[in-house]
């Protein structure tokens, strides 16, 4: 690390000039347009913004699901572009959590199974997580679902088993896009009262996507997307 | 990781059971089918090799007339074969163990109240040893009793059995048409032929008596000739075309008026053309075993939308490309081998009781079994493989958005 002293800044995670551009065949889609952000460590930051203006794709970029067209990603100063696919996995399985906005739980699988699978790749023994899933399950309030397939649960319930599913791990980073949306405002102020309590009593950062300002001011800082780029910043919210 | 790994196959094999089911499904017929299919194809050229060689081995057969005979019994330019062309090709012909002349028509066979229609065989003892025949009881002619024609008889097992059921036959007279029979002994069964006749419903008589006292002729209708052991039946055959030429005075460019048919070239053309029946079936059971492949292949691509979503799911969450792919392997291997196994299982309970009821004996081909197997093992693997790969090289996030 000879060029360490040349860091700016000792941010987890820091983007630069981060652009993506979907080739939709006859138009090419700016969806981002060169954002700068560095997040660091213990912090809440919720992500705000119209739909369509590049949240999601800026999530699935953090959390190393899809690679940026142009510009850099650094995670813990590892430049993220240079690490190699297997090397990608490895560092969702051991830094990172995600909860996405359409849930992708396994069908036809339990709330349990769902809860234990990343603990799976971990390589858990089998008792150790199961008691880990079923603790996560109890945070999330779906105790008494641990049984039921995915199916059989309804779409704010399937949420809360893709929090558990994100948070059983203790990742050093919850990526959550819209974990708030499926869900009545009593259970939403529980789910971030869980969330807010991960970030103080654990340290654990979070970056959340929300539409509401409500859900937004849990958070102890706010950036706003409009048209792929990052338009305002707040700081403080609690 | 290994073991986690099966784990996690087994487990997506249960939780989808209609698709493990059908995928198995495909691979059972397949399998089962070219199984089934093959050995009896197998059983039936056995049978039809054991049936020919137990005609008698080395065995050749001369009949008047040339190709097929007609419904007359024989062709209309045909001359007549006669007891001094047997004589002859005996004494000239060199390496032969046996020649039987060899007269028969129906007869109606009748002992007491018991009455059976049957062939006469008219012939010599040779006929018994040409046509590998052994007596289970009583004796076979003297050589007085064929010179002077006399009226005794050798029974089949069949009529044997139809005339006198449990009481012994030795030393009675039995009626054949018109003529009373002393019967002096019973041969042992042979059963039924491949063509489904009874080999063994016959009456044997020396043939000087068929001709004299029943059908009023001097000539015979064939002669059965078997070759020495390690004797050439091509050469015999040769030599007793020559002879027959010869004794007939055919001249050079004329075509023969008689044939001698070489059983063992028969045989090769026979067992030659049930291997082509089997194999023709093996193609068939093949391809039944392809469509099961297909099928395989079919719901493999139906559910390549979900399973591209899960494998997506599995790759967002940490898994390596590998663990995943490992994962269907197994999946993959195990449906196969399970559909396989079953399907070997299926296909040898369905040729046993295929072979029963058609009588034919049960071959066990291992050969056929591991081809089979592989082969379902192949199917399997590469159709729940190779989608899999497809999608674990996909970004997470293009494999969680495939439609
Ligand atoms: N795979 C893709 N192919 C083409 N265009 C895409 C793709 N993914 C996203 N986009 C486009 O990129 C833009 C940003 O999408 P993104 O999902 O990031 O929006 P968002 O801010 O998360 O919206 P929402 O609040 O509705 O979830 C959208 O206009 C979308 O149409
Ligand atoms: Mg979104």
């Amino acid at each position: 690390m000879v060029d360490s002293h040349q860091k700016t800044t000792d941010a987890l995670i820091e983007l630069e000039s981060i652009s993506k551009v979907y080739d939709t065949g006859s138009a090419a889609m700016h969806a981002l347009r060169g954002i700068n952000l560095r997040i660091f460590s213990g912090e809440f930051l919720a992500v705000m913004g119209p739909s369509g203006s590049g949240k999601s794709t800026c999530m699935n970029i953090l959390g190393c699901l899809d690679p940026p067209t142009a510009g850099s990603y650094r995670f813990k100063g590892v430049k993220v572009e240079t690490l190699s696919r297997d090397q990608r996995a490895i560092l969702r399985r051991h830094y990172l959590g995600f909860v996405f906005q359409g849930f992708n739980l396994l069908k036809r699988t339990t709330a349990l199974e769902n809860v234990e699978l990343p603990l799976v790749y971990r390589g858990i023994p089998v008792a150790k997580r199961r008691e880990q899933a079923r603790q996560a399950l109890a945070d999330v309030g779906l105790t008494d679902w641990a049984s039921h397939t995915t199916g059989e649960l309804s779409g704010g319930q399937q949420q809360r088993v893709a929090i558990a599913r994100a948070i059983v791990t203790q990742p050093d980073v919850l990526l959550a896009d819209e974990p708030t949306g499926n869900l009545d405002s009593a259970r939403s102020r529980e789910v971030m009262q869980l969330l807010t309590r991960f970030n103080r009593d654990r340290g654990i950062t979070i970056v959340m996507v929300t539409h509401e300002s409500d859900m937004a001011a849990y958070a102890n800082r706010q950036i706003h997307f409009a048209d792929g780029l990052i338009t305002q910043h707040h700081q403080g919210g609690r | 990781m290994l073991w986690e790994t099966i784990f996690l196959a087994l487990r997506e094999i249960r939780r989808n059971v209609m698709r493990s089911a059908l995928t198995t499904l495909g691979i059972v017929i397949g399998v089962a089918a070219v199984i089934t299919m093959v050995t009896l194809g197998n059983g039936a050229t056995a049978q039809v090799t054991s049936e020919i060689s137990s005609l008698g081995s080395n065995l050749l057969q001369v009949r008047p007339g040339q190709g097929p005979r007609g419904p007359g019994g024989k062709r209309s330019d045909a001359e007549n074969l006669k007891i001094e062309d047997a004589e002859a090709i005996s004494q000239e012909i060199s390496g032969l163990a046996a020649v039987a002349p060899v007269f028969s028509q129906g007869a109606q066979g009748i002992y007491g109240n018991e009455n059976w229609a049957t062939t006469v065989n008219g012939s010599t003892n040779a006929y018994l040893s040409v046509r590998n025949w052994t007596l289970k009881k009583g004796r076979n002619f003297t050589d007085r009793e064929m010179r002077g024609g006399r009226a005794v008889c050798i029974l089949g097992e069949t009529v044997r059995d139809a005339l006198f059921g449990a009481q012994n036959p030795i030393g009675t007279t039995i009626r054949l048409e018109k003529l009373s029979c002393e019967v002096i002994g019973v041969l042992k069964s042979k059963g039924q032929s491949s063509m489904g006749t009874d080999q063994d419903d016959f009456v044997l008589i020396p043939l000087r008596t068929i001709q004299r006292r029943m059908a009023g002729t001097q000539h015979v209708q064939d002669i059965f000739i078997s070759a020495k052991d390690g004797v050439s039946t091509t050469k015999v055959k040769a030599d007793i075309e020559r002879l027959i030429r010869e004794r007939r005075h055919i001249a050079e460019d004329e075509d023969d008026n008689f044939a001698v048919q070489d059983m063992q070239e028969i045989m090769s053309t026979v067992t030659g053309t049930t291997r082509v029946l089997t194999a023709l079936l093996g193609a068939v059971a093949a391809v039944s075993l392809l469509v099961g492949g297909i099928g395989i292949m079919n719901i493999m691509l139906v559910s390549v939308t979900e399973r591209t979503r899960e494998i997506g799911t599995r790759l967002a969450i940490g898994a390596l490309e590998q663990e995943v792919l490992m994962q269907f392997l197994v999946e993959a291997v195990v449906l196969s081998c399970f559909g396989g196994l079953a399907g070997i299982a299926l296909g040898l309970t369905a040729a046993r009781i295929g072979a029963g009821s058609l009588g034919i004996p049960f071959i066990f081909n291992p050969g056929i079994v591991i081809i089979a197997f592989l082969f379902s093992a192949a199917v399997g693997v590469l159709f729940g493989y190779f989608p899999a790969r497809k999608a674990a090289r996909l970004n997470p996030i293009e494999a969680l958005r495939h439609e």
